[in-house]
Order: C-alpha cells, then sequence, then structure tokens
C-alpha cells in the first residue's frame, strides 16, 4: 500500500490537516478524505470545471492539482462562499435567477463567479462569458447564470455611488 | 511536474509509465520572470500562464506570448499550465511553441554535466517527445530583447471559441522598415509532427514591402510547407487552407502592432 | 423566499393566480448553492468500497474467456463480478429493453449491464471490480485478462441494413410491419404510419422536394457521471442510493435482473446533475449490488467521463429521407419520410417517436412514415430529450424552408397557413387535441427578432418549429397537513429542474397557502406511491395533478371536519382563497390554519392522497428564430441572437420554463455545429472526452431570449403542458437555415462544423 503525506493546508478559513496518496487528486482529498463534497467530479481532466475551487488567490480545476501540491495553500470551496447563515450575494443571485436546474455546475460556478467580481468588479457581458468558459452548464444554456452575476455587478456598483 | 494540466492527464491515461513525479514549483528559477528592455526575457519554465500574461513588462514587450498564454485552456488552466510545460509535453498543437519560434526564443537547459542551449524551433522533436535526456530538465526560456517596429501574433483557429486544441495555430513576428519587411519569422501548429517553423515564408518577406501580396506570398508558402493529417479535428485540405487563411490574418496583426496601431 | 421583478417576455393566457405565475424561490436551493446537496457520487457510508468496471477495447468481439484471478488476489480487492453471478432468467421479457425503450428480452438487459457471449461496442462493460479505494479498483480492472476473438463491426443504419453487413445478434429476427419473420439481421423492426394515399397526394403537388440528411451520434452531455452505491444487507435486502430519472425504475430493472421480489429492494434517489434522458436506464446498481452480495459492504461505483461517453447511451445517428409536396399557393398536399435509426448495440432506437413527430406540425391528409429500428456497434442508444423528433424536424424543417424558399412565401407565414389545429390527425393516428401551434407561429412573427433587419456580409436568419406530443404516466403524492397549517408533500419524481418547487406550487395553489407553506420531499420507493420517471416532459404535469388531487383530498377532508365543528353537512362548506366559510353565513369562517390546529380533535392527522395515470398529455409545439454570421474563409458560424418560443400552456414558475427552453436550445445548438461521435473504423469514439466532445461554452453564446406561449392544456386543471423536451428540436433546422441563408448553402449532414461548413462552400464555388 502506497505510503502516506500529510499536507496542511487551509481550507475555507480554517487550518486543515490530512493524510493522501500522491496520486490523489486535491478533488479526491476534498471529497473523499476531508468529505467535502461540494466540489464536483465531471470529467477528472480539467474540461468541464465542475471542480472549480480557489488556490492561493487563483481559480484552478481541483482534479489537476495534487492534493500533496496543497501544503501551505489557501484553499476555498463551494462550502466555504456563505458567511455562516447568510448566503453570499452571488448565491441569493443565483437562487432568485433560477440560475441552477440540476445544481451539479454550481459550486465551480460560484467559486469562478466569485473570483471574477473580487477581481473585475464591473465586468462585461463577454469578460464573463470568457471568464466562464472553463465552466461547462448542460441545464441552463448559461444566460441566467451570466445574468445573475451581472445583477450581483449591478448591486454592488449601485452601492457604491 | 510544473502546472500538470498536461502531465496528469497523460499519467491517468496510461500514456506514461512515471513511477515519481518531481514538483519543480519550488526552484526559484524556474519560477522567475525577469525582463531587461536591453537583455531580453527570461522566463522560468514553470511560471503558469496567469502571472505572464498579468506582467505588464511582458504584455508590452512581447504581446504574442499574451496571445497564446491568454489562449491555452481556460482561466483554471491558465491559473496552472506553464509555457515551459506547453513545450515539453511537444504536442505538434502546443499553442505555445509557435510564437516561441517567432520570438527566437532559446531554452536553457540543465542536466548533470551543466547546463546547454537549444533552439526553440529544435526543442520537439516527435509528437509528445522532446530534446531532453532523461536525466535533463527545462530551466528556462530567454527572448531577445523586443527591436524597434516589431510586431508579433499568435492566432488559432478552434471550433468553438475557448477550450479546444487548435485546429491549426500561427505564430509570426515581423520587424518593418520603411513600410518594408526588415525580417519575418512564421512558425504553425497542427500541421506536421513537430510545431513547424516555416523559415521560407519569413525569408520571402525579407525586403518586400508591406502589401497584401507580399502577405499573401508568405500565406501560400506557409500553406505549401504544412503537411497535415485528417483526424478528428479537421480534415488535411481544411488545415491546409487554414494555414492560408491565418497566417495572412495573423501577419495582418502583427504588422498593425509593429505600426503602433494596436497592442 | 422573494420573488425577482422581470420583464414581460409571454403571451399570457387571461386566468390569473395567486401562486402559479410567480418565481420563488426552489426548495432545495439552500442547499444547492452550499454544496451540502448530496448527488450520486457524494454519499458516504460506513465500510464503503470504490467500484470499477472493466469494458471492452472492441467494438465487436465474441469473449472466449475472462479471467479474473489476478485482479482477486491484488490486496485491497474485496470482490470481483462478471455476468456470471446474473440469475439465469430463460425467456423472461423485460417491460423496457436496455435502452429503456419498449420491451425486451431480459437476458439481453442483463448483457448490457455486463457482457455474456459478446461484447458489441467499445466500452461495453464485462466485468466488475470492488476495492477499498479507486485507485486500487482500477490497477485491479487492469489485471482481468479477457480473451476476444475481434469481429468486423458495423456502424451505421445504412451499412448494418446491407446484405453483407456483420451480424450482432444471430437471434435478432426483424419484426416487419408488426409480423415476426424468420429473417435473421441487424434490423430490429420496420413500422409504418400511413395517412391517405401518398401516391395521390403528390400527384397534386406542384413542387416536390426530396431530401436525404445523416446526424450524428450525440450524447446528453449531463455534467454529473452516473453513480449508483448499493447495499446488499445481511438480511436479504438491498438498499440502493443512486442519481437516477427514475427510482422506480431502478427498483423493477434490479429486481428482474438479478430475479429478486421488487420489496427486497428499496431505492432512494439522490440529488441528480443533469439526465435528459440518459440516466433512465440502468448500468450500475446491479453491478453495485452483486459486488456488495460478495464483499459485504456497501460498493458504490462512479463513472468516468469516458464511460460515460461510450458506456451509456448516447442517442442514435440517423440516415433520413424526407419529401414533401406543395401546392404552388403554399399548401402542403404530401409528405413522405424514411426514418433509419442506429440503435446501438441493442434493439430500442427511438425512431417510433420520430415517426409520431417527422410531420406533426403541419396539416398534410397524405403522409407515409417508414421507420427502421437498426442495431449497429455502438454503445445501445437511450433516450435524449424529445428522442428521435430532432433528428426527423432537421430534415422536415429545412426542406420546408427549401420549398418555402421556392414559392418566395415567407418561411414562417408558409408554416402558419399549413399549422396542425385541434382535429388534425398525426401520422401516427392519434388527433392533436387543442395546441398552439399557430399561436406560436404567430407570436413568432411578430416578435421585435423578426421584424428587426440583419445588417452585415455573411449573415443570415433561420426559423424553425417542432413538436413533441408529452406523456403522463403514473405519479403518485401524499400531502399531510401539519398541525400549523403549513404542509408537508411527498412525491416521487427525481428532481432535475427545479419540479418539487413547480409541484408545490400547485398544491399551494389549490390549498390558498403561500408556496414556503408546502414543504416538497422527493423520497425514496419505500415512502410514496408507485411513479414512474421523471422524463417524457411530464412531471410538471402528472405529478403535480397528483399534488393537485392529493391537495383537493386535503381540502375535501378538512371541509368534513369544519362541518364537523359547525354541526353541518359538508355540502354547506365552501372554501376559496385560504379560507372555509359557511354558505348559508359567509361570516362565519375558519383559516385554513385554524382547521388544521383542531385536527386532533376533529378526527386525527388529516393525510390527502392520490395517485395518477393520465392517458395523454398537452403536446408542446417550440419554435426558433436564429441569426448567425458565418466566417466564409474557415466556415465557422457565430450565433449572434437567438429567440426560443414554446408552448408551454400554463406556465407554473416561468423562470424554470424559460431555463427548459434555454438549456434545450443550447443543446440544440452544440448538436447543429459540433457535437458528434467521431468514429474510426474499427468503432472507437476518437473523441471520448469533453475535449473533444464539443458542448457549447459560456463563451460560444449568445443570451437565449424566450418567449412563452401560454395555450391551455384542457388535460390538466391549470393547463400545464410538458416544456422540458420541445424547444430541443427546432435548432438543428433553424441553424441550417440561417447558415443557408448567409451564404446560400444547404448542409444536410450534422454536426455543421466548420470543415463541413468550408466544405459546402468549396462545393458551391466549384473551388478547391
Amino acid at each position: 500500500m502506497p505510503s502516506k503525506t500529510r499536507v496542511v493546508t487551509t481550507i475555507n478559513g480554517e487550518e486543515t490537516e490530512f493524510l493522501c496518496e500522491p496520486r490523489q487528486s486535491l478533488l479526491e482529498c476534498l471529497r473523499d478524505v476531508l468529505g467535502l463534497t461540494g466540489t464536483k467530479e465531471g470529467c477528472n481532466d480539467g474540461n468541464c470545471g465542475a471542480c472549480t475551487v480557489m488556490l492561493d488567490g487563483r481559480i484552478v480545476t481541483s482534479c489537476l492539482v495534487l492534493g500533496v501540491e496543497a501544503q501551505g495553500s489557501q484553499i476555498t470551496t463551494v462550502e466555504g462562499i456563505a458567511a455562516g447563515q447568510e448566503l453570499d450575494p452571488l448565491q441569493q443571485a443565483f437562487l432568485e435567477g433560477a440560475a441552477l436546474q440540476c445544481g451539479i455546475c454550481t459550486p465551480g460556478f460560484l467559486v469562478a463567479a466569485k473570483a471574477l467580481l473580487g477581481r473585475e468588479p464591473n465586468p462585461s457581458e463577454e469578460r464573463i462569458r470568457f471568464w466562464l468558459a472553463n465552466n461547462l452548464c448542460r441545464c441552463t444554456g448559461y444566460d441566467k447564470i451570466i445574468r445573475s452575476i451581472q445583477k450581483v455587478a449591478a448591486d454592488r456598483q449601485g452601492a457604491n455611488t | 511536474m510544473a502546472g500538470g494540466t498536461d502531465a496528469l492527464v497523460h499519467l491517468r491515461a496510461g500514456r506514461s509509465d512515471t513511477n515519481v513525479i518531481v514538483d519543480i514549483k519550488k526552484i526559484p528559477e524556474l519560477m522567475e520572470t525577469k525582463f531587461d528592455p536591453l537583455t531580453g526575457l527570461t522566463l522560468g519554465a514553470a511560471v503558469p500562464c496567469h502571472q505572464i500574461y498579468e506582467n505588464t513588462a511582458v504584455q508590452s514587450a512581447f504581446p504574442g506570448l499574451i496571445d497564446s498564454t491568454s489562449l491555452i485552456g481556460g482561466i483554471q488552466i491558465q491559473g496552472r499550465a506553464s509555457v515551459g510545460g506547453n513545450l515539453c509535453n511537444a504536442a505538434p498543437s502546443a499553442d505555445a511553441i509557435p510564437i516561441l519560434i517567432a520570438y527566437e526564443v532559446t531554452c536553457l537547459i540543465a542536466g548533470p554535466e551543466g547546463r546547454r542551449k537549444v533552439a526553440v524551433e529544435d526543442f520537439c522533436t516527435r509528437p509528445g517527445k522532446n530534446i531532453l535526456e532523461e536525466d535533463e530538465i527545462l530551466v528556462s526560456l530567454h527572448f531577445p530583447p523586443p527591436e524597434k517596429n516589431s510586431g508579433a501574433n499568435y492566432l488559432r483557429f478552434i471550433p468553438r471559441n475557448e477550450m479546444d486544441i487548435a485546429v491549426v495555430g500561427v505564430g509570426v513576428k515581423v520587424v518593418i522598415k520603411n513600410d518594408t519587411f526588415k525580417s519575418a519569422r512564421v512558425a504553425l501548429a497542427s500541421v506536421a509532427p513537430t510545431p513547424l517553423f516555416v523559415r521560407e515564408a519569413g525569408a520571402i518577406l525579407t525586403g518586400q514591402p508591406v502589401s497584401d501580396a507580399s502577405i499573401n506570398k508568405a500565406a501560400q508558402i506557409a500553406k505549401a510547407a504544412a503537411k497535415p493529417i485528417t483526424d478528428m479535428r479537421g480534415t488535411t485540405e481544411y488545415r491546409k487552407h487554414l494555414c492560408e487563411v491565418l497566417t495572412r490574418r495573423s501577419l495582418q496583426t502583427a504588422i498593425a502592432r509593429a505600426r503602433g496601431d494596436q497592442s | 423566499m422573494s420573488t425577482q421583478s422581470y420583464e414581460p417576455n409571454m403571451v399570457l393566457s387571461k386566468k390569473q393566480y395567486k401562486v402559479l405565475g410567480t418565481r420563488p424561490v426552489r426548495h432545495d436551493g439552500a442547499d444547492k448553492v452550499t454544496g451540502r446537496a448530496i448527488y450520486g457520487a457524494d454519499i458516504q457510508l460506513t465500510g464503503l468500497l470504490h467500484g470499477a468496471i472493466l469494458r471492452s477495447p472492441h467494438a465487436h468481439a465474441r469473449i472466449k474467456s475472462v479471467d479474473t484471478s489476478k485482479a482477486e488476489s491484488l490486496p485491497g480487492v474485496k470482490a470481483v463480478t462478471t455476468s456470471e453471478d446474473f440469475p439465469e432468467v430463460g425467456n423472461k421479457i423485460a417491460p423496457s429493453g436496455a435502452g429503456g425503450a419498449g420491451p425486451a428480452p431480459l437476458k439481453k438487459v442483463q448483457s448490457n449491464i455486463l457482457a455474456m457471449d459478446k461484447v458489441l461496442y467499445k466500452g461495453h462493460a464485462i466485468a466488475a471490480v470492488a476495492a477499498t479505494n479507486i485507485h486500487v479498483a482500477q490497477e485491479a480492472i487492469g489485471l482481468i485478462d479477457v480473451e476476444y476473438e475481434v469481429l468486423p463491426p458495423v456502424l451505421t443504419a445504412p451499412d448494418a441494413m446491407g446484405k453483407d453487413a456483420p451480424i450482432l445478434h444471430d437471434d435478432l429476427k426483424t419484426i416487419e410491419l408488426g409480423e415476426q419473420t424468420n429473417t435473421v439481421s441487424n434490423i430490429s423492426s420496420h413500422y409504418q404510419f400511413k395517412l391517405g394515399d401518398v401516391d395521390k397526394g403528390f400527384k397534386k403537388a406542384d413542387i416536390v422536394i426530396e431530401r436525404e440528411f445523416d446526424t450524428s451520434t450525440v450524447h446528453q452531455g449531463y455534467i454529473e457521471p452516473h453513480a449508483g452505491t448499493a447495499l446488499w444487507n445481511n438480511d436479504g435486502r438491498i438498499q440502493i442510493w443512486c442519481s437516477t430519472q427514475g427510482s422506480f425504475t431502478v427498483r423493477s430493472v434490479t429486481a428482474l435482473v438479478l430475479d429478486l421480489p421488487e420489496s427486497s429492494i428499496k431505492v432512494t434517489p439522490l440529488e441528480i446533475g443533469g439526465g435528459f434522458g440518459g440516466k433512465i436506464p440502468v448500468y450500475l446498481d446491479p453491478v453495485a449490488a452483486l459486488l456488495s452480495k460478495k464483499s459485504g459492504k456497501p460498493v458504490k461505483i462512479v463513472m468516468g467521463r469516458q464511460d460515460v461517453l461510450e458506456g451509456s447511451g448516447p442517442t442514435p445517428g440517423s440516415h433520413i429521407k424526407v419529401k414533401i409536396g406543395a401546392t404552388k399557393d403554399g399548401n402542403l398536399v404530401a409528405a413522405q419520410a424514411s426514418l433509419a435509426f442506429e440503435a446501438g448495440a441493442y434493439p430500442g432506437a427511438m425512431v417510433i417517436p420520430a415517426g409520431m413527430c417527422v410531420f406533426a406540425a403541419y396539416d398534410i391528409k397524405d403522409v407515409i412514415v417508414d421507420g427502421y429500428d437498426v442495431v449497429v456497434n455502438k454503445p445501445s442508444t437511450a433516450a435524449y430529450r424529445a428522442p428521435g423528433a430532432p433528428n426527423a424536424a432537421f430534415a422536415t424543417e429545412t426542406v420546408i424552408d427549401e420549398i418555402a424558399q421556392e414559392l418566395q412565401i415567407d418561411p414562417i407565414d408558409f408554416r402558419r397557413k399549413n399549422a396542425a389545429t385541434e382535429g388534425t390527425r398525426r401520422a401516427d393516428g392519434p388527433k392533436h387535441q387543442r395546441i398552439g401551434c399557430t399561436e406560436l407561429l404567430e407570436a413568432m412573427e411578430g416578435h421585435p427578432h423578426y421584424q428587426s433587419p440583419l445588417e452585415g456580409p455573411n449573415r443570415g436568419r433561420g426559423v424553425a418549429i417542432g413538436y413533441w406530443f408529452n406523456v403522463g404516466l403514473q405519479s403518485s403524492c401524499t400531502i399531510s397537513v401539519n398541525p400549523d397549517g403549513t404542509v408537508a408533500l411527498v412525491e416521487g419524481s427525481t428532481d432535475i429542474g427545479g419540479t418539487r418547487t413547480s409541484i408545490s406550487m400547485q398544491a399551494a395553489e389549490v390549498l390558498g397557502l403561500q408556496v414556503q407553506d408546502v414543504q416538497p420531499t422527493v423520497v425514496d420507493t419505500d415512502s410514496v406511491g408507485y411513479t414512474d420517471l421523471t422524463g417524457g416532459s411530464r412531471v410538471t404535469y402528472s405529478t403535480g395533478m397528483a399534488a393537485i388531487q392529493a391537495a383537493e383530498d386535503v381540502k375535501q377532508q378538512m371541509i368534513g371536519r369544519v362541518a364537523k365543528l359547525w354541526e353541518t353537512e359538508p355540502d354547506q362548506v365552501e372554501f376559496s382563497d385560504g379560507t372555509f366559510r359557511a354558505k348559508s353565513d359567509p361570516g362565519k369562517q375558519l383559516s385554513f390554519k385554524e382547521v388544521a390546529a383542531k385536527a386532533a380533535s376533529t378526527g386525527g392527522p388529516i393525510v390527502g392522497r392520490a395517485a395518477v395515470n393520465p392517458s395523454s398529455a398537452g403536446g408542446s409545439f417550440a419554435g426558433n428564430i436564429v441569426d448567425v454570421e458565418v466566417d466564409p474563409e474557415t466556415g465557422k458560424t457565430t450565433v449572434l441572437r437567438f429567440t426560443a418560443f414554446q408552448d408551454a400552456g400554463k406556465a407554473i414558475h416561468p423562470s424554470y420554463v424559460e431555463g427548459q427552453m434555454q438549456g434545450g436550445s443550447v443543446q440544440g445548438i452544440g448538436w447543429a455545429l459540433n457535437e458528434e461521435y467521431y468514429m474510426t473504423p474499427d468503432g472507437v469514439m476518437a473523441n471520448s472526452s469533453l475535449l473533444d466532445y464539443r458542448t457549447p461554452t459560456s463563451l460560444d453564446l449568445p443570451m437565449i431570449d424566450t418567449v412563452i406561449v401560454e395555450v391551455a392544456n384542457p388535460g390538466h386543471p391549470f393547463g400545464v403542458r410538458g416544456v422540458g423536451e420541445a424547444n430541443i428540436i427546432p435548432p438543428t433546422p433553424a441553424l441550417a437555415n440561417a447558415i443557408h441563408n448567409a451564404l446560400g448553402i444547404r448542409l444536410r449532414k450534422l454536426p455543421m462544423n466548420p470543415v463541413k461548413v468550408m466544405e459546402a462552400i468549396w462545393a458551391k464555388d466549384g473551388s478547391n
């Protein structure tokens, strides 16, 4: 049996340690080792974005990161987006805007969208679409996802003026 | 392994029988980006794409490199994937290699015998194979300093708008003086077993006036040099056709950039 | 829960409702945006083992031997299974086959789950392993030795129908026009629909256009791979947790395949990450059950993406001929279609629905449709959103476009002239009930998109419409009244797109409650009456109907309680706006809450129940207007503007109706422009990953504007028509027509990818 490595990392603001084999992806570690099943597997080769997490301030497909590579990193998953009981404006906008149907791609989209609005508070539609091109959705046709993100950006602009 | 976005996929598909992976991202020299307008750009092999296209010095000095690094995969992939990795992966369709060839990049390789340099157009030897010996690693890529009145561009064709492997890709660099080509370099992706440096396409432009006629001639030479196959991404005939179209369009963009029309 | 303000985009039905037509936040919303919702692969159980499946590398081969001994002795492996572990089932017939369409020999259903003497497609499951982790399981399947006798594959319907085609099943004998023949072939069946006399009809035509089309195999493309977990308990009871479109289907197929009583199996449907028809067939659960039996532990099996593409059920590729005749003033007089569908490895292509729909949007008196269900060495096909109809519409709607163009009649006008109405007969016999085809076309014609000019070179506009009959099928529902006047609603329709909320809204409307006072749960097969699968655009319609009737039952029971309290007869009590009133004295009132609080003292718990099986459903029409720009140097099509129209009957929750329309439209766009199974001559799918199986990304699309046309379905108390499916039908022909409008080229093979468009341009120019 391959020996396991101890990884110490910060996940959703909390120091977390786990054991994993080198061949286990970060996605596998999150889901099967840590029980954080909010991040989903859709393809395991970086093409669908369902496994998107924030890793040291960048969004990545966690299926293509090894668990051991996360040593010392800061990770945010969908489980860390809400502020306790209160949903993040993006989560609320997705619900009110019906931006999810089956919901399997939603965690990936929320992490990606939050990363975008964190860097570019007022992105154009084209920019949003480009940013999200690595996140596949098969149910919604993306329309309501884009509109929900636009709404959050617009609300923030409104709040700031 | 740098970003792992190709390496892990190959491993899982059983295309590689590696037992040990060495994470090289903690080696400072491989993670550095150093630019000096007089000596050029030294790009560590493991620097991820996003760090490259967010680097303001690289944006103004090597816009063709920005083209490539913004196109590989999507935002998430660009958070990990590196130009060095794209080069070492040595796919004929690699999105970073044509522009490296156009920019006359030199590869710095380190091994137990010491260090050596290789012209980037010689780095890939066969589909998926590169010139590194088993005990060597790619350390960094060196870009000569940009010349005045030069412009470069990477342009590829894909069936969707992002995420696809290039059906055909073209990297070009031109240097223009008094509306004449002082020099030009053209390289193609996805039309040969390795990325293809089409010397003749660049040579035909040298000394020629910048015009549709000269551009078209270079595009025809690129088309003739291409030896594409038919596969799930395109037919031979279609790829050859695209070589001509994309070379022409890419040259036009590079020329505009050389003239300072757009960045 | 709040509602979002919206711009009206609907042709509204006249009736106003309190709850229906609003846009509440869905009940399962918080779980789904926080990552708490448990989908098929998320379930965790003590002692869980992970399963992996060995799949055939060959498209067609005899299995000479299977040696699992090395896999069994790998440390960490706890069980191995093959089809040897299936019980012998003789000649039993399963109600639905390997792909879910129509009755089939049970042995064939078993053999698609785990192959027996032959493998019939690359990816065909042969053996499975359960181990302590997924990596060990994957290593183990690499240690299973299979000896194959490789046979030549056949990959298209026309080839498989040919005289010298390799035969997949030497016990498959063609059913010819309803009669069993003795001919062994790859043609499982040939049916024919006939109206009038098509030869006479064509004689009346001034213009006859006959064209041939090919559509490629495409996959439903759900983002969540199949996942099933089973525990075969020490008491002989099997528990299954899975993502499925039909938990009762999983139960019955597992029972049949393992030759067990249905009562020994309990299926708990977990949240599901997309299905579109592809998660109706059963693949993993019986295998997980066998592994659990042999290991004594629960076993979870999750398909990888390549397995999904190669080992589940895509939709048939097809070869279609359509011939339509019209008079010069634009009346359609005759129509003929020949539909040859690839069923994949086992019979059951959805070629009959294709025949039902191919001309169903039009009033044509003389029609003949021939359909062929043909096996080929590809995965056994499954339903994909209005299965069969998109293939047929690609043909019909482009021929209609050609005729309209020849006759110089506006394409929407031409369709409206010939539109099916109530009483028009479909090719398969039934007459349309009240439908909204004409209203749909009127909405399209009057829309600003159609009225606005399209300017610029290489740009074109295309329109198309499509029809799907929708189904009813069985649903059960229970509503329990809580002492505080809220209610718990229990139903068994797995929720793929927000239906638990649309069902709750209907119950809330009947009971005069706010939607957040109705708490829905989708439950397991032990906890609710039989409920057919989620599909066929039936859930909001049929399970909604069950919820309405259960709510009516609650209402009647509460009327009885009020009568008791007022010491009068039930017929003296009426209910409206959430209040019970005495007919004789309108001032005498009790609210729903007040009556609920008195349940215990007036007779006990109030539990309403209903079970329905509507024999038909309201058909739905969908239409598209699409603008494209085609790059004439690369053949790439960019969708500039897209408007989707659909007659949904009463839209219960407009946001989710719009969402269905947008999702189906985008699947249609992918089908039209890029998606296909690129097969090598050996029968291997070369593009079996999401890198090269190209579904649309957000960057490939504009916003998808929607118009809901509400022509109430008289068969449903609120006028609901199923909306889930019809929207995938018009995009492929609408885009073909738009490309023609842009560049003057007609494409008759899907997908219309850049290579094909370029080849058509070259053919037209006579160049290259």
